[in-house]
């Protein structure tokens, strides 16, 4: 048996047995089978990764199972391994393992901790499955599998209405990408007669600049096909304008976001585009169409995560930004970078959130930084793993010398520049200006919490610890209100504890994946010479574009770092060097600080055009149109002009109708029965 | 094959029981009832292990004239055999699901559920025009009875509007059957499938036999009966109702008015697709609005069925495979949660959305297989759902993009409105003190749900245990539309010399 049978159907079990037997085997059991299952994974996975390293892989396909076949449309079962599959499945592995052990003494009060590390594996199965798919519709499975899983997740405090509005958005905007997903694999079959993706990605080429007839118009296949497999990447990617969930979710439990909506889930929608790309170069004005949204999403996220309070939120618009770059590489072609992008943040993004969850662990669940700082004495391995989980994503490094976030954001960002493309320019520069905005705001999060006067007092958890009172541990807060006012400092006689090592283990082994993922790993992803012998025919590799990156001129390799020091520059000079600069800027600006604070408004935007007409129309067609207009000329017209023919007939009536119906119905069949006899 | 005639014995079991449950007392009634019900569903397995999937079109061929050229004549192919299954396995389930919530008149109840059984399997059996009449109106009276007897408070309004729904639709099915065997001079369902109307003869009959299984399916507009229908009936009624009657629309089309009026259905795709997109939509957005829990899951039916026409007047493989799968699954999870309704109204005899709330915490089982068939009915991946649906639709799409773009969107809003329910019943906090106080599933409601979860993965992960045997049906049927398959506005036209500079005109648009 292939081992990556173990990997996927491993934690299927496990999460079965946990969440099925939860209690009866009792929550360590449950614990202890699940998190095992994960390291067995993640034991098997790593050495898969080496061997596609070192060219002795093959691209192979494991079958399992028949599954769909109708017609000349057949979908079975089974499990994809070459260099993209391999690469997802140490980050898939790697994360989860270190998650589920993360959330041994994240969770430890929790009362639900079976059924918790029953999704979290029961997601990881989901999130294998896409991986290794062989067919669109496989891919589709895992798709939605970790959606549902995602949605439980978000939703696992099930008794706080937030958390369970957060849940039905994830799902419901998660499914208008599918709905986009969906046309699309309809499309892809009917033009390639096939959902096979060796097949057709074979075949891609050959459909460029064929068209097709969709919804009364006639449009370039390829471009189409795309563009509705995006959307759905768009969704499960959080991609404007179907980001708004992304931030919502953070209402699930800390190594959720870590896990789920940071490091894996949220990354599928770029493997898809990558595992996709030979079908993606046949269709320039879909690249196009990526490199623009990630390009945009890349910047507009950004913005939002300067303006947020809650520490969970800035890592989420923070990773919403870091996907956009993702996409955007994808979308100029440079699919390596995509992935090495994809590989590093998953390390570095799945430490920021674990790091923030040890120190909302340590604030007694508080989560708005405003009530944070000075925390860097009190829990000083927290405070340096979330200083190397900054070094990597705002990209700190020297020629030759990086953590992760360095090599993978300048491969990034040399990439547009070298695609000479109108697209590729503008998000060239759109990546350079959000890189600036990252330093700005993960500096900011670190000043805030770390650095400064205790501003403990003034919150209510930590009030809440003070007096004793046992806060539920599914108490995290979002930050609801956006009081620009100072908050009073003060430490309150509040002590925080540094977390157990349950919790630091993992964020330790993530820091040096942050550390050394980068340096380790370029050149396998993304050096001319080196990537395609990795890669092979795994994903459309331009060693081309490859080499222009490489010979990008000064300027354009050193921008990331001089930005990189500007933002620095910036967050040091308003939270460190005159602490009340940032509250003078947003009483100068308060409309611009209001706009993005309120993250430009999606989401009233969205319930004004899409929530309330849906539920208006919905009124409006069942009283209106069922009761008002179908019933009232229909049925009850009948039973009026029935009445008024009753009044005259009343003595012969028995009074029931329903019986009377009866005999007309028998008597009806009767005559049925007479008539096809005589017409024989 | 089998010498004895099986399908007769089929139909006969239910009919004996039911019949010995008159004399009987209340726990004696119930018990004949189960022990009846498992025989029909023991001997439909047998019929589906010995069904042939490569043999003859019809098999367990049984022919024994009555007189009048009229026989009881009865056969299956793999589509029946599959709806028979479904009957079949549903009627127990509603035996134990009436158990203790059925407690006035109880041999009579049995009696008239045995009564149903007998007729709905003998619609799928019957092989003759006169019988499949009989059986088709026949199973309305059972129907009609349990609502109007053993119904909710408004059960009069709501059964009188059902009869006179389906009554008018059966009015004109009659007058195009009468027409029909005058025309073809013969009663054999298996003949009169190969005979070809005048075309200008085809549209009248298509549309007579629309009017009634529009009706029964039931298609916009004339679905108003449903919602009342389901709300009315107990628990039981309506997982009969959902489960097996909402099929003879299906089966309708696909025995009738597909093969039996090729040219007529090709002329009205446009009319069938035009309906069949406003009933996702439209039915989708009243579901979303509901405050009874009957009714919400009542329009997600008519929204689900509007997949099962879009899917057979797609008139491919994957679209009348996909509908056949839609009804098969739609059949156990609509069923299934009518029981899951039927489980809370039971305890809190109500079935407003609002009184519940937090049961995760009281009934966490209960939760789990509430969120099975939830998930079942959004579609899913991985349960029967998404293999029916995706299958419909993706057969849609190559015969209208503009239909599968409105049905697709079913995917989007089953989600909010099912989710919600959920949400409103399942999570947060309980509403009232006694939502609070439930106690979870009893062993008796596991033995109801547990085997519908069980078929529901099971269609979902290896569908073609139910595919296999309706290939080659689904083959001779296509063949029977082959001439007349639309197809479709996608109309694929690969690069060309004329066509690269309507490409070229493409760029320059974008640059």
């Amino acid at each position: 048996m292939h081992p990556i049978l173990f990997i996927v159907f491993l934690p299927l079990a496990a999460a079965l047995i946990a969440g099925l037997g939860g209690p009866w085997i009792g929550k360590t059991a449950a614990k202890l089978i699940t998190t095992g299952a994960l390291f067995a994974g993640a034991l098997l996975s790593w050495p898969i990764f080496f061997e596609y390293i070192a060219g002795n892989g093959q691209p192979m396909v494991v079958p399992v199972l028949d599954w769909i076949h109708s017609g000349t449309m057949t979908v079975d079962w089974a499990l994809r391994v070459d260099s993209l599959t391999a690469v997802m499945l140490v980050v898939v592995t790697t994360v989860s393992s270190l998650v589920h052990l993360y959330s041994w003494g994240y969770m430890e009060e929790d009362p639900g901790q079976a059924r918790f590390f029953a999704y979290l594996s029961l997601f990881s199965f989901a999130m294998l499955m896409l991986v290794t798919a062989d067919s669109l519709i496989q891919m589709f499975f895992g798709w939605e599998g970790v959606g549902l899983a995602s949605y439980l997740l978000i939703g696992f405090w099930y008794y706080k209405p937030s958390a369970n509005a957060a849940a039905l958005k994830a799902f419901v905007v998660n499914r208008v990408g599918d709905f986009g997903f969906s046309l699309g694999i309809f499309g892809t079959f009917l033009v390639f007669g096939t959902v096979s993706i060796p097949a057709i990605l074979g075949a891609a080429p050959g459909m460029a600049g064929s068209t097709i007839g969709f919804a009364g118009m006639r449009v370039d296949t390829m471009t189409l096909l795309c563009l509705l497999l995006f959307v759905g990447a768009m969704g499960k990617s959080a991609q404007l304008p179907l980001h708004t969930w992304l931030p919502d979710a953070m209402e699930g439990p800390t190594p959720v976001s870590a896990l789920i909506h940071a490091a894996t889930m949220v990354t599928a929608g770029v493997f898809m585009v990558c595992r996709l790309s030979p079908m993606f170069e046949a269709a320039p004005i879909a690249m196009n169409v990526v490199t623009w949204v990630g390009a945009i999403t890349c910047i507009f996220a950004a913005t939002i995560g300067c303006a947020q309070n809650d520490i969970k939120r800035v890592i989420a618009y923070s990773t919403c930004s870091q996907l956009g770059y993702m996409f955007f590489a994808a979308g100029v072609g440079a699919y390596g970078a995509a992935m090495f992008h994809l590989f590093t943040h998953a390390f570095f993004k799945a430490l920021l959130f674990l790091g923030a969850g040890s120190v909302i662990h340590a604030m007694h669940h508080e989560q708005d930084m405003r009530y944070y700082g000075a925390l860097r004495k009190e829990i000083p391995i927290t405070f340096w793993v979330m200083v190397i989980g900054t070094l990597a994503i705002t990209g700190v490094g020297l020629p030759g010398l990086g953590f992760a976030g360095f090599w993978s954001k300048d491969a990034i960002i040399e990439s547009a520049w070298a695609s000479g493309s109108v697209a590729g320019t503008m998000a060239f520069w759109l990546g350079v200006l959000a890189a600036l905005l990252t330093s700005f705001y993960s500096w900011r999060l670190i000043f805030l919490t770390f650095y400064g006067d205790a501003r403990w007092a003034a919150s209510e958890h930590i009030q809440h610890a003070l007096h004793r009172e046992h806060d539920d541990p599914g108490e995290e807060h979002g930050d609801s209100a956006h009081d620009p006012r100072p908050v009073p400092t003060g430490t309150g006689g509040y002590h925080p504890h540094e977390s157990p090592l349950t919790i630091l283990v993992p964020i330790a082994l993530l820091a040096l994946g942050a550390l050394a993922a980068g340096q380790l790993f370029h050149n396998i992803f993304v050096d001319a010479e080196r990537a395609p012998e990795f890669w092979r025919q795994s994903i459309a590799f331009s060693q081309h574009l490859a080499h222009a990156a490489h010979e990008a001129p000064l300027w354009v390799k050193l921008s990331p770092t001089i930005v990189m020091l500007i933002g620095l520059w910036i967050a040091w000079n308003n939270y460190i060097r005159r602490p009340g600069a940032a509250d003078a800027f947003v009483g100068y600006f308060p409309g611009v600080y209001r706009f993005v604070a309120n993250k430009w408004y999606f989401d009233e935007l969205y319930d004004v055009i899409f929530v309330r007409p849906a539920l208006w129309l919905g009124r409006l067609f069942w009283r209106g149109g069922d009761e008002g207009t179908i019933d009232r000329f229909g049925p009850h017209g009948f039973a009026y002009a029935v009445g008024i023919g009753n009044r005259i007939a009343y003595r012969f009536q028995s009074g029931y109708l329903y019986s009377y119906a009866l005999v007309m119905l028998l008597g009806l069949i009767g005559a049925a029965s007479w008539a096809i006899w005589w017409a024989q | 094959m089998s010498s004895l005639p099986l399908l007769t014995i089929l139909i006969a079991v239910p009919l004996i029981a039911g019949a010995l449950c008159l004399f009987v007392r209340d726990e004696g009634a119930r018990w004949i009832a189960l022990i009846g019900t498992l025989i029909a569903f023991a001997i439909s397995i047998y019929l589906w292990v010995a069904f042939d999937p490569n043999g003859a079109q019809w098999q367990f061929v049984e022919k024994v004239p009555i007189g009048g050229g009229v026989s009881w004549a009865m056969g299956i192919d793999g589509i029946a055999l599959m709806l028979i299954q479904l009957t079949a396995f549903l009627m127990p389930i509603c035996i134990l699901a009436s158990w203790r919530s059925i407690q006035s008149r109880v041999p009579e109840y049995m009696a008239v559920f045995m009564l149903m059984e007998t007729l709905m399997l003998g619609v799928f059996t019957a092989q003759d025009l006169f019988l499949f009449y009989v059986f088709f109106e026949g199973g309305l009276i059972p129907m009609y009875l349990i609502i109007g007897i053993w119904g909710g408070v408004e059960r009069i309004k709501a059964s009188y509007k059902f009869f006179l729904y389906t009554f008018l639709g059966s009015v004109l099915m009659l007058i195009a059957m009468i027409y029909m065997v005058g025309t073809a001079g013969t009663t054999s369902i298996p003949a009169l499938m190969a005979y070809d109307f005048p075309v200008e003869a085809q549209k009248w009959l298509w549309l007579a036999f629309l009017a009634s299984f529009a009706v029964k399916l039931p298609m916009w507009p004339v679905h108003t009966w449903l919602p009342d229908a389901h709300v009315q009936a107990p628990t039981a009624g309506s997982v009969i109702l959902a489960g097996v009657l909402l099929k003879l629309g299906g089966y309708g089309f696909i025995r009738f008015s597909l093969p039996m009026f090729p040219e007529a259905s090709y002329i009205f795709i446009p009319f069938i697709f035009a309906l069949s997109g406003i009933a996702v939509v439209y039915t989708s957005l009243v579901a979303l609005v509901q405050r009874d829990m009957k009714k919400l899951i009542a329009y997600s039916s008519v929204a689900h069925m509007a997949f099962v026409t879009f899917g057979l007047f797609a008139m491919n493989r994957q679209g009348i495979e996909g509908a056949m799968i839609v009804m098969l699954s739609h059949g156990l999870v609509s069923g299934a949660l009518f029981l899951v309704v039927g489980v809370i109204y039971d305890r809190m005899h109500t079935r407003e959305i609002a009184v519940y709330g937090g049961l995760s915490n009281n009934m966490p089982g209960y939760a789990l297989l509430f969120m099975l068939f939830s998930m079942a009915s959004v579609g899913l991946p991985g349960t029967s759902g998404f293999v029916g649906e995706f299958l419909a639709l993706m057969g849609t799409y190559q015969a209208s993009t503009w239909g599968a773009i409105a049905g697709t969107t079913g995917i989007i809003l089953s989600a909010c409105y099912m989710l919600w329910l959920y949400w409103r019943i399942c999570f947060g906090e309980a509403r009232t003190a006694e939502a609070a106080a439930m106690p979870d599933l009893s062993m008796r409601e596991w033995w109801v749900l547990g085997p519908i979860a069980l078929a529901v993965l099971w269609m979902g992960i290896y569908p073609e245990s139910f595919i296999r045997p309706m290939r080659n049906d689904v083959g001779r049927l296509m063949t029977r539309l082959e001439h007349v398959a639309p197809a479709g506005d996608s109309q694929l036209k690969l690069a060309g010399p004329q066509l690269k500079t309507i490409d070229a005109q493409d760029h320059g648009a974008h640059h």
